[in-house]
């Protein structure tokens, strides 16, 4: 186990080091921001003193060094745009992503189940089939345009929830978050929903396939045949089987969830990672997308590292010695 | 009965402090975030106006800017041809409550002309100019060539104070950007104090109770949202969550317009939109002939094709349907109202049998190719006006293909994407926003002779040149006296556009902001977006 870990982390370092090189050098391709940002009327000498102040007067190369020199010592480089450390830039907006995230995930997980599970249940039902072609709404709708449409219709119509913009925040164990009051639910709802959509219908069709294939299975019929209660068959046969699945395919989307909330948090204006990420894209503020993807490299890693940890538990035929990453 | 009373009364008057105090809360959705509470961080738009609200300027403008007001200065005057004298106002406290003299002038202008670090210095207004205290109330600012800008000049400093206290290091006096970002060093006269700022999400300004000059504080507080989506900022204001945004798109002015519980506010800007024409080259890499093969000659080096144009450009239907009516066409660098401009020049009408008659007169009846390129992300419809120009052009024997792209691409390669750092296209569109409300600026970066070591033509991606224009606007940027000036800007302006057509003005930006009913915004020409120009309805 050991090994495995260590092995795996080895490849992360690899992995992490030839994305750096990449993010860097395709964004030094594209350009500089020095001529989006330096004002009209500044002359020629204003101009090469902003670009020799960011360091983007020297070669490529030597741009690269000084930046795997600074990322050895933790240093990613300090954001070309407001000239603060770019890590602290995306650490002080990590939050509120994770916080959109998780409740993202709950709202699919506490929907999603159940819904799925009913589905499975009674496939022929006009219920059940609302619920899947449903479900497809949830895959095809591009969520841009159903976040704009929740917030015409709760926001501007009904007003009932806010329309942007994230609520009031709490400190909490050093971390800020908003989930702590209602007011600050009410702002979180929304892109939360937004965010869950897709996840929602994922989960729908794995609870429903997973329902649909355990319900034949031997033990239920003897479950049933030993005359324990429906709500006991549910609840703990059915619903344990199915999550196997379902726990695996969220932990692996929960990166995803993570890392590509983008536009959900620009069109709800939420002040998280992703829509740092836009902006920095935006303005080519190379030091703050490079940091931005190799913390989401890492990420992945992470949560690929612990989903196997947890299969070689739950499943005791996994060895992990013997997954090949 | 009584206790009841009193309860209910206590009840009501909780109500009735709680609407009052929200009442004078702004919030405005905005779409561009600064980039930092430093002053001279950055020389950038949405910093500026920010920034403006906390800290003060010597000199400032009218919304309209057609006149400059004094704010931290109380008068000034040019004692000679290189020195002017700037008299202070007395009794100026800063947000800390410390005086403001001379002192925290001399000090602002040190630490924005040395600036290191930062994008876009302001050294730009600095350069060349010492300042010496005369009295506590009195400075004087000297350069070496007379230097008739220098009030206009005085518009872009914001003044900070001399005791802000920093996290130490050797640059920019110790006080870094993130000294100002977290509020330790943010202490300015203006008439609002800094309270926080969440990037990304808001920035928190406070009324100062101790402010004294000449501008308003309508509200005790005013809370920024950062909503750079445009239909969510629409939302936003409709859904009441937001008393204004600024930059409402072309698209749904009709729909705001006709809402009962909305209204608008729009101001013109001191941007024009005008296309650029490579007048350097031979061999101009998006000049071809029809079929699409390059040509040897470079049409646009003459100035009758470039005439021709801009008569080929129907500037009413650019306006009309491309603008949806927000904007006003343009024939000269700067809108009706300003300092400098001439009142011959009018837009250029459209004329295609005018335009025809030029080409044949210069040779090229039978029309040529191009490739118009422009952002499409940067001014009001940017690449829908490149398209409609193509078409325009193609319709009238200039077949012009359209290429756009966004900012962060189009700008580094519109100046130095060509070898050795020349502009790489032959035909663009780009806008330009006189900050100092006249036309010089303009004309020393877009219309003079591209020469790095003298400053000049620094936006010159056409490479205009034209010696009588260089003598010109030379002359003009040694003559203090403002008539005279005046006049001189108004004949560069006449030759460089009317004559030798050195770029093809489009239109000038309208600007709308809309907010919600009982509320106005004093619309502002440098397209800035301040909270103390929202002020409730007469």
């Amino acid at each position: 186990m050991t090994v495995f870990i260590i092995r795996r982390l080895m490849q992360a370092g690899v992995v992490v080091l030839l994305m750096s090189f990449l993010v860097f050098s395709g964004v030094f391709l594209v350009g500089d921001p020095v001529d989006i940002l330096i004002s009209d009327e500044a002359d020629e000498e204003d101009r090469e003193r902003a670009i020799a102040g960011l360091g983007l007067d020297k070669p490529f190369h030597m741009q690269y060094l000084l930046f795997l020199r600074g990322a050895l010592r933790g240093d990613l480089g300090e954001s070309f745009i407001f000239e603060e450390p770019a890590l602290l830039l995306i650490v002080e907006r990590m939050p509120a992503t994770m916080e959109l995230a998780l409740f993202a995930l709950l709202i699919a997980v506490v929907i999603g189940i159940p819904l799925g599970m009913f589905a499975g249940f009674r496939p022929e039902s006009i219920t059940a089939k609302t619920i899947m072609s449903g479900s497809i709404l949830g895959f095809s709708l591009p969520s841009f345009w159903v976040g704009i449409m929740m917030m015409v219709l709760f926001a501007v119509h009904l007003g009932w929830l806010p329309s942007t913009g994230r609520g009031p925040t709490t400190e909490w164990f050093g971390i800020e978050v908003s989930f702590t009051s209602w007011k600050g639910i009410s702002y979180l709802l929304m892109p939360a929903i937004n965010l869950s959509l897709f996840k929602l219908a994922l989960v729908i069709r794995l609870a429903r396939a997973g329902t649909r294939e355990v319900v034949h299975q031997d033990y239920i019929k003897f479950a049933r045949a030993k005359g324990l209660s429906g709500r006991r068959i549910v609840l703990v046969h059915v619903l344990k089987n199915i999550m196997i699945p379902v726990v695996t395919v969220l932990g692996l989307e929960f990166g995803g969830l993570v890392a590509f909330s983008i536009v959900t948090e620009t069109v709800f204006a939420w002040p998280g990672m992703g829509k740092l990420l836009i902006d920095s894209i935006g303005m080519l503020d190379r030091p703050v997308i490079v940091a931005y993807l190799m913390i989401i490299v890492f990420l992945f890693v992470i949560i690929n590292l612990v989903v196997d940890i947890l299969y070689s538990i739950l499943d005791p035929r996994v060895r992990l010695g013997e997954i090949r990453s | 009965m009584n206790k009841l009373s009193h309860i209910c009364f206590a009840a009501l008057t909780a109500v009735l402090v709680s609407t009052t105090v929200s009442a004078e809360t702004a919030t405005i959705g905005i779409r561009s975030e600064p980039s930092s509470i430093d002053p001279y961080f950055h020389n950038l738009g949405p910093n500026n106006a920010m920034l403006g609200q906390i800290f003060g300027r010597l000199v400032d403008w009218t919304p309209g800017m057609d006149q400059m007001i004094p704010r931290l200065a109380r008068s000034w005057r040019a004692l000679d041809d290189t020195t002017w004298e700037f008299k202070l106002r007395k009794g100026i406290k800063f947000h800390d409550g410390s005086d403001f003299t001379a002192d925290d002038v001399i000090f602002s202008f040190k630490r924005a002309d040395g600036y290191t670090g930062g994008n876009s210095s302001f050294r730009t207004y600095t350069k060349g100019k010492s300042v010496t205290k005369i009295d506590d109330h009195t400075v004087h600012v000297s350069t070496k060539a007379p230097y008739p800008l220098m009030p206009n000049d005085m518009t872009t400093i914001l003044i900070m104070s001399s005791d802000a206290k920093g996290s130490g290091g050797s640059e920019n006096f110790g006080i870094k950007a993130k000294d100002f970002n977290k509020g330790t060093a943010a202490i300015g006269t203006g008439p609002y104090k800094f309270v926080e700022w969440k990037k990304g999400d808001r920035l928190v300004l406070e009324k100062y109770d101790g402010y004294k000059g000449p501008l308003a504080q309508p509200w005790s507080k005013m809370v920024f949202r950062f909503i750079k989506s445009e239909p969510a900022r629409t939302a936003a204001l409709l859904a009441g969550d937001v008393d204004m945004i600024d930059n409402v798109p072309t698209t749904d002015i009709a729909k705001l317009k006709s809402s009962a519980d909305l209204s608008l506010s729009q101001g013109i800007s001191n941007r024009v939109i005008y296309l650029h024409m490579d007048q350097q080259r031979d061999k101009s890499p998006f000049v071809t002939d029809k079929k699409g093969n390059p040509l040897s000659k470079n049409p646009l080096k003459d100035a009758r094709v470039r005439i021709a144009i801009s008569k080929m450009i129907d500037r009413d239907e650019i306006v009309d349907k491309v603008m949806e009516g927000v904007a006003v066409k343009a024939g000269q660098l700067l809108p009706e109202g300003f300092f400098g401009r001439s009142s011959k020049l009018k837009p250029e009408a459209y004329d295609p049998a005018g335009a025809k008659k030029l080409l044949a007169e210069a040779g090229w009846g039978d029309g040529f190719g191009l490739t118009i390129h422009g952002p499409n992300d940067r001014y009001i419809n940017d690449a829908k006006i490149c398209e409609a120009i193509a078409q325009m052009l193609s319709r009238n024997g200039i077949p012009t293909k359209v290429e756009t792209m966004p900012k962060n691409v189009y700008f580094k390669r519109a100046s130095k994407g060509g070898p050795d750092k020349t502009p790489e296209f032959s035909f663009i569109l780009v806008g330009w926003g006189a900050g100092t409300g006249e036309p010089s600026s303009p004309l020393k970066s877009l219309l003079m002779t591209h020469d790095k070591s003298k400053g000049h033509g620094a936006s010159n991606r056409g490479r205009h040149s034209n010696a009588q224009v260089d003598a010109l606007v030379t002359k003009a940027l040694a003559t203090v006296d403002d008539a005279a000036r005046a006049k001189i800007l108004a004949q560069a302006t006449e030759v460089a556009i009317g004559v030798s057509q050195g770029i093809i003005p489009l239109h000038y930006q309208v600007n709308t902001w809309a907010t919600r009913k009982g509320l106005k915004y004093n619309a502002r020409a440098d397209e800035r977006t301040v909270g103390l120009d929202l002020i409730k309805a007469q």
